[in-house]
């Protein structure tokens, strides 16, 4: 497998959705070569960062007229 | 397209109950979701009897999320906020279809990316289609390979981090933005994120690949070594 290989697969790979052949393949190919070893885990990287970016918070008006809205639709909530 | 996954069992075709069933397959490169509780599935029993205050509290639970998730496909503020609206309605509407084939969050943020979807395309009706053929891969190499500091993340304050994530997804285009999303940060499955978008999975995989791609490469211009904070 060759460098364009790998990118193509790497979403595959990174998912672990790869089969073990390709997987094998891309791992060997990975084992020599310092640019795609560098892309791979920089987009690992990249996609544990945004998995850990926090909701903003919901700004307190939406908030009140969503509760509103869903009075409306449902009717008083008992607290 | 949403009303027609809401009606009831009878008359879906058998590849949509095939989705269903597999809408609680793990996702083998992520950690276990903070969103899962067990008491959901009480909360979705008691609201199907119709107990507005166990409706409420699944409101409560996720509608941060389903705020930022509609924010970040449609990137517009009141559109987000009229598709978040507009979600936790049907959902309400629609409860007595949710069979709990999936998690009730991951039903939610489908309804919700469709209404995210529907107002985009109506404020962007020229500018971008889900439905174009899936790309080639000729221009797919990277351009910019520079080294990163082993936690580059901790270069930045939380604040400045998600400052740059938010702005970071702002600028892909909405085709990639919406798959990167849906994946990666709402935890569809890739068949999930195909039957939300109404796409087929070889478009969802070639556009999360560009959409990874293009994120490594905005985050390597803050996080490359010797970057100044």
């Amino acid at each position: 497998m060759n460098c364009k290989g790998v990118i193509r697969e790497l979403s595959n790979y990174i998912d672990g959705d790869l089969d073990p052949a390709v997987k094998q393949e891309l791992e060997r190919h990975l084992g020599h070569c310092e640019d795609c070893t560098m892309i791979v885990d920089q987009t690992k990287k990249s996609i544990e960062i945004l998995c850990d970016s926090k909701p903003v918070e919901l700004p307190s008006e939406v908030r009140s007229r969503l509760h509103a809205a869903l009075r409306r639709k449902i009717g008083p909530v008992q607290t | 397209m949403l009303d027609a996954i809401f009606i009831t069992e009878k008359g879906y075709k058998p590849e949509f109950w095939g989705i269903l069933s597999s809408l609680s397959a793990p996702n083998p490169h992520r950690l276990p979701s903070s969103v899962a509780r067990e008491d959901e599935h009480l909360l979705v029993a008691a609201a199907k009897k119709g107990n507005a205050t166990a409706f409420e509290e699944l409101v409560n639970r996720y509608e941060d999320k389903i705020f930022r998730l509609t924010k970040n496909i449609t990137g517009n503020h009141e559109d987000a906020e009229d598709a978040m609206q507009e979600a936790f309605l049907k959902a309400y509407s629609h409860l007595q279809d949710f069979h709990g084939d999936s998690r009730f969050y991951t039903w939610l943020v489908r309804i919700a990316a469709n209404e995210s979807l529907m107002r985009l395309r109506k404020r962007r009706p020229n500018q971008f289609s889900l439905d174009e053929p899936v790309e080639g891969d000729t221009d797919l190499m990277p351009r910019e390979l520079e080294d990163w500091d082993p936690s580059p993340e901790q270069r930045y304050a939380h604040v400045e981090l998600q400052g740059i994530l938010a702005e970071i997804i702002d600028q892909l285009d909405p085709e990639f933005r919406i798959v990167l999303i849906l994946r990666d940060l709402e935890e569809l499955s890739t068949q999930e994120s195909a039957e939300a978008l109404g796409i087929s999975i070889s478009a969802v995989k070639s556009r999360l690949l560009r959409a990874r791609l293009k994120l490594r490469e905005k985050l390597n211009r803050h996080f490359r070594r010797g970057t100044l904070n």
